[in-house]
């Protein structure tokens, strides 16, 4: 649809055509107005030296009046429908180019860096937007004035004309030597921006690594060196652009000058009236707009063009992870399947040949070394990721035939980083929740996540903002925050991605039991490193090197004697260096516990009903 | 994987400080921009005598071609001359106005060229000093600023004052140079026209006042919305993948739509009242040249002027009014750049409250004792002493100076009452580590473990009380001297674009390849190193996304352990996302680590502290026990349960 530059540029300007086309009218007819008042100035001179009455001169005078109101008029509806546009052009470029990187699959953001789409959607597209306004309202009066001007200027003398106009050639090879090297020169410039941005951006965000090794004056020597660059390519594009005014200017004087040399020849001569030549010096001043703004116009367009480039290779980069073309509009049960599957970041192989099956209702814990492979294989489920050999299989349909919103809705995934949004709490918590959460369904998944205790001290409770402009959380609080998000949207299939690391041990126990609740006729799988979170799923995955070298319950891998097992006997070993002597007392303690039956669910629409209610 | 912690890294909030939208010429700011240009000030003296010099060339053919008209033409044309001796003053004349021309054009370029010189050289200074400022800056600030405004800062706000420098002061030089050129010619050449061009100031004036207003107010309301637009643009794409897991596109885009319209509406004004502006000042333009040939061509019958004279005035009239036309962009410009500055320069005011006292100590040998002395310490306390100083700040009061620092408490500082008795994250912290001791900090999540670390680092300055290192307040070490001397694992481990190398070794050329690799192999790293494809070499970005948390962490243990295995090791539950073979290989490293060194283990899962000596167990923000593992489970206290509680998430869920 859009391939190029050039396609898109057409794409946004048929967009706004009507607008474009009465703004184009009225701005071509104001310059022929424009081209009015020199013939009343000519014959005003002409006047006065055949020393014609007052009142012919007062008539003259009142005619560029009212040619210059409606001029203005006409020029200033005109002028406010073409930058008008543009700022509607500018307006859904960007929410093209959202709803665009909203579609984009999470590999194209792990090597795009923030800074550097941000840079392109905020000074790029400004760019852009002044080539669809300035560039083109400036583009229209100058042509305009340019065509109506010349044909004035041929009607007075066709000599005059040819002479003064014999610097259009000179210059035009000028802007087009010139033009080239600034649009060069611009897109280096934004380039190293683009990497001064990276490296500010990189600091802040590691601005406790900086401070813990005394990197400060490192940094700000690295962060010099960036700029100083910066500096240089802006000078460098200074010296290039800082030519087209002068040398414009230059020639526009040129240009009179041959006109007052030539016509005063003329005028001695008598082939001329005095009249006629300021007639001609005046067509030569309106000329001299079109001439210094084609200048600008080029720089506009330089940079805009730069830019549209820029912007383009956003829209050009492949979702990679779509829609299908012939979706499966099936609800998802949460069998979840994967036949041969083989990953690679690169030339990082981290997933090889990987198979296995989880019932719906099952529950699957994936464990192993770091780096083995355990998050770029739950990240497959639901696609944030493709496959790139073998098939991810859900109640045995590839994922990639489910319609994105359908596959993901059915999916609660609680990631290894959290990742809150600045909005209240209930908002982040009702994050994947079509309508507004209800009180009751926030409170459960809240209570799910233990996060309930720590509302009671926020400000204002579920209501209170996250992040800068409210409350900042621990960790503890954010991985909690996540974990209650992911519940609330009621999925079929939960993946816990390593989500408890920053949740203390108690905290950590009273989630996965009241989660156990929740999950009871729903498919989980968990990635995690201690034996004691793994070993009560129905089927136990050891990862090594992106291979599934162990699979079975606890109790079989215990029986196996691999890797699974040693994990476990250094595990306990640890426990029961610790526990010493005391371990039989707790052992006997833990038993006397009765645990708790943990079953809060919320109404669950698609069951029609409440089986549980919450207490 | 792409998501990172925090909340929206660039945050919704960044719009707050864009929301400063200062006049378009503010005197205060402007005498504290023009420090920035002072270190140039011979080259922008050159610039401003080459504007003059431009204004006169500017001014000069409109004369010229008077003396043409009126010398050379007029009396050829009317037989006063001959047209041979016409021809000659034409052909002089012409030369003149030829080398005028050329004159002009050079020295535009040359005065260009300068002022951008100037222009990116100070603006240059200036976004390194505010780098730098960043740098030191307490960790409080960063808490509290997200990056994405930082960035803008650095980046955006530098950049409008570059184009201030040169598009609006200049510009506005030569403009009064013009406008005042043109006005004594005028009256030079003909004082009655003169004044019938100047009738045409009280319209202009008004027009301009009368639109300036306007979009003054436009721009304002553009600036907000768009800080808006940009804040949520940046927080959607930094947690993409939450939007995109939790199926959030279309919500998130209506959203977006929303914000984008209403600066779509507010930009609509702005475009209304300029284009209404322009027209209105070119109208009044044509008026008065029309008013100019009437009153001319009635003093030309009369015998009182030239048709030279009347021309020049016409020509002198265009030059007039052109600086006017443009003056709407120019006074965005400068309020842009207004705006900017007070935001930089708010910046650059924020308090180095954790800074070097001026007799600093510096620290050669250290021993390794440390002593918390009733130490209290409060997150939000630290954050609004790190607010820009300001008279009305109630933060000025409770900012740490040394005259403040004392054994006894201060009284407490005015909070919100809902802070009151909440906001203090440690309470009379009061204990002592003997040099070489190994020490692990317990307590749930919350109770102020990391705090404890952060402070020791002086990432941020306790309220009441004393932090001693070998007996020394830390306050009185110098900062640079004080953290060599801790090696740091902190709990987010973070990746700088850049290798794998220099991640370990990061600006420090002295450490050599291999202590690198000495220390990666020291930590296991080198067995996942070993697989990268270009190993030490291996290019890994800013969020480290090839990396996983365990690599990562893997790294930064490494790091820790090339710089600076001198004295002190600090961890912060940097083992807890590690599997627990890499823990147990990291824990022997520890171990070897931990000998001869003080050591600080802040560590939840109980099972990594079982080496240390000592045990200090927080609860709420106290110290509530202190001993050795055996020792605290027979006390059968907070550690105890907390213990057990470890227990039962091991054996009996």
């Amino acid at each position: 649809m859009r391939s190029s530059p050039r396609s898109t540029f057409f794409h946004y300007l048929r967009g706004h055509a009507t607008k474009l086309l009465v703004g184009s009218v009225l701005v071509t007819a104001a310059s022929l107005l424009a081209t009015i008042p020199p013939r009343f100035i000519g014959a005003i001179v002409d006047d006065v030296t055949r020393r014609a009455p007052f009142s012919a001169i007062a008539l003259l005078a009142g005619g560029m009046v009212v040619v210059a109101l409606l001029e203005a008029v006409i020029r200033g509806n005109g002028r406010y429908q073409v930058i008008d546009s543009s700022r509607l052009t500018e307006y859904e470029m960007r929410n093209d180019l959202l709803a665009h990187l909203q579609s984009m699959h999470l590999g194209y953001f792990q090597r795009q860096r923030i800074g550097d789409l941000m840079a392109r959607l905020t000074n790029d597209l400004t760019a852009v937007r002044q080539m669809y306004g300035f560039g083109i309202l400036m583009t229209l009066m100058t042509m305009s004035l340019l065509v109506f001007s010349i044909a004035a200027m041929l009607q007075v003398s066709v000599k005059l004309t040819l002479i003064s106009l014999l610097v259009m050639p000179v210059a035009s090879m000028t802007f087009w030597a010139i033009g080239r090297r600034v649009q060069r020169k611009f897109q280096q410039l934004q380039a190293q921006f683009g990497d001064l941005s990276t490296k500010a951006q990189e600091n802040f965000s590691g601005i406790r690594v900086v401070k813990a090794y005394s990197q400060e004056e490192p940094e700000i020597a690295s962060f010099a060196a960036i700029d100083q660059e910066y500096v240089r390519r802006a000078l460098d594009l200074a010296k290039f652009n800082g030519l087209i005014w002068p040398a414009m200017s230059f020639m526009i004087g040129v240009a009179v000058l041959l006109t007052l040399y030539v016509g005063g020849i003329d005028a001695i001569g008598g082939q001329l009236t005095i009249g006629q030549l300021i007639q001609f010096v005046a067509y030569l001043y309106l000329l001299s707009f079109p001439m210094i703004a084609f200048g600008e116009i080029t720089n506009i367009f330089q940079q805009g063009w730069a830019s549209l480039i820029r912007l383009q290779e956003l829209f050009d980069a492949d979702p990679a992870i779509a829609d299908p073309i012939d979706p499966v509009e099936r609800p998802i049960r949460g069998e979840v399947e994967m036949r041969n599957v083989s990953f690679a970041y690169g030339n990082t192989v981290v997933l090889r040949d990987v198979s296995f099956t989880v019932p719906a209702g099952g529950s699957l814990a994936v464990v192993g070394p770091t780096g083995s492979g355990k998050s770029t294989l739950v990240n497959l489920i639901p696609r944030l990721f493709d496959a790139q050999q073998g098939e991810v299989l859900i109640d045995g349909v590839n994922v990639q035939r489910y319609p994105l919103r359908l596959l993901r809705r059915a999916v609660g995934y609680v990631p290894q980083e959290t990742f809150l949004f600045s909005v209240p709490l209930r908002e982040n918590v009702g994050f994947g929740v079509e309508d507004a959460l209800p009180d009751e369904r926030l409170e459960w998944a809240s209570d799910v996540a233990q996060l309930n205790k720590d509302v009671e001290d926020f400000p204002a409770r579920y209501d209170t903002m996250i992040g800068e402009r409210g409350v900042t959380l621990s960790g503890g609080q954010k991985q909690r925050t996540a974990i209650a998000r992911a519940v609330a949207k009621d999925p079929r299939i939960l993946i816990l991605d390593d989500a408890l690391s920053s949740v203390d041990t108690y905290t950590e126990a009273e989630i996965l039991r009241r989660l156990r609740g929740v999950m009871r006729e729903r498919t989980s799988i968990v990635v995690a490193h201690r034996i004691s979170t793994v070993k009560d799923a129905d089927e136990i995955l050891v990862l090594d090197d992106g291979r599934i070298v162990e699979r079975g319950t606890h109790l079989s891998l215990l029986e196996h004697n691999g890797l699974y097992a040693q994990m476990y006997r250094r595990q306990l070993l640890e426990e029961e260096l610790e526990v010493g002597e005391e371990q039989a007392e707790h052992e006997r303690r833990v038993r006397e516990t009765p645990v708790e039956p943990t079953a809060f669910r919320p109404r669950m629409p698609s069951e029609g009903g409440m089986s549980e209610g919450p207490p | 994987m792409a998501m990172h912690g925090g909340h929206g890294g660039g945050g919704g909030g960044f719009f707050h400080e864009d929301e400063i939208l200062g006049k378009a010429y503010d005197a205060r700011l402007m005498r504290r921009l023009l420090r920035y240009v002072r270190p140039y000030a011979g080259l922008v003296v050159v610039a401003l005598v080459l504007l003059l010099v431009l204004s006169a060339t500017q001014i000069a053919p409109p004369i010229i071609a008077k003396f043409i008209i009126d010398q050379a033409i007029t009396p050829a044309v009317a037989g006063r001359i001959t047209p041979a001796e016409g021809l000659t003053t034409l052909g002089i004349l012409g030369m003149l106005y030829l080398a005028i021309l050329a004159a002009n054009a050079g020295v535009r370029y040359g005065q260009g060229l300068l002022t951008a010189y100037v222009g990116q050289r100070a603006m240059y200074d200036l976004r390194i000093e505010l780098f730098r400022h960043l740098q030191f800056l307490p960790l409080s600030f960063f808490d509290r600023n997200p990056v994405g405004r930082l960035m803008t800062r650095i980046t955006n706000d530098i950049d409008a004052l570059t184009e201030m420098v040169s598009r609006g002061v200049v510009s506005i030089f030569g403009d009064v140079f013009i406008l005042t050129g043109v006005m004594i010619a005028m009256i030079l050449l003909d004082h009655r026209l003169a004044i019938v061009t100047f009738l045409a100031l009280p319209v202009v004036i008004g027009l301009t006042a009368y639109f300036r207003g306007i979009m003054r107010d436009s721009f304002r309301s553009i600036r907000i919305r768009l800080a808006r637009v940009n804040a949520y643009l940046n927080e959607t794409l930094s947690g993409i993948s939450v939007v995109q897991l939790f199926t959030r596109e279309g919500e998130t885009f209506k959203r977006f739509d929303d914000l984008n319209v209403d600066l779509y509406r507010a930009n609509e004004g702005a475009v209304r009242a300029m284009s209404t502006f322009q027209p209105a000042i070119n109208l009044t333009r044509a008026v008065t040249s029309a008013a100019l040939f009437l009153a001319g061509g009635y003093l030309i019958l009369d015998g009182q002027l030239t048709i030279g004279t009347l021309l020049a005035f016409w020509q002198l009239i265009e030059q007039f009014f052109r600086p006017i036309l443009d003056l709407a962009e120019k006074y965005n410009v400068m309020q842009a750049a207004m705006a900017s500055s007070e935001r930089i320069f708010r910046l650059l005011d924020t308090p180095r409250t954790v800074a070097d006292p001026p007799t600093a100590l510096e620290l050669r040998h250290v021993r390794g004792e440390v002593t918390f002395d009733h130490v209290w310490f409060s997150y939000q306390i630290a954050a609004r002493e790190a607010m820009p100083r300001s008279s009305e700040d109630p933060a000025l009061q409770v900012r740490a100076g040394p005259q403040e620092r004392s054994d006894h408490p201060r009284a407490r500082p005015q909070a919100e009452p809902t802070d009151i008795g909440r906001d203090w994250i440690l309470k009379d912290v009061d204990f002592t580590i003997s040099a070489g001791e190994s020490v692990a900090i317990v307590g749930a999540t919350g109770a102020g473990k990391t705090a404890i670390i952060s402070l020791i680092s002086r990432f941020y300055d306790v309220q009441r009380g004393r932090i001693l290192l070998d007996g020394v307040d830390i306050r009185d070490v110098k900062q640079h001297d004080l953290r060599r001397h801790i090696g740091v694992v902190l709990q987010d481990p973070f990746i700088f674009a850049g290798t794998i190398a220099s991640n370990i070794r990061l600006n420090d050329a002295t450490i050599s390849d291999e202590r690198v690799r000495a220390a990666a192999h020291f930590v296991n790293a080198d067995k996942f190193i070993d697989r990268l494809p270009e190993r030490y070499g291996t290019v890994v970005t800013e969020r480290g996304s090839m990396l996983s948390v365990g690599q990562k962490q893997l790294l930064a243990f490494a790091r820790a352990i090339a710089f600076n295995p001198e004295i002190l090791l600090v961890l912060d539950e940097a083992t807890s996302s590690v599997d627990t073979e890499t823990e147990h290989l990291i824990q022997d490293a520890l171990a070897k680590l931990m000998r001869g060194r003080t050591s600080i283990v802040i560590a939840h899962r109980l099972s990594t502290i079982q080496n240390v000596d000592r045990i200090v167990v927080l609860h709420k923000g106290r110290v509530v026990e202190v001993g050795t593992h055996r020792e605290l489970l027979a006390e059968r206290g907070v550690y105890h349960r907390l213990y057990e509680l470890q227990y039962r998430a091991h054996q009996a869920v």
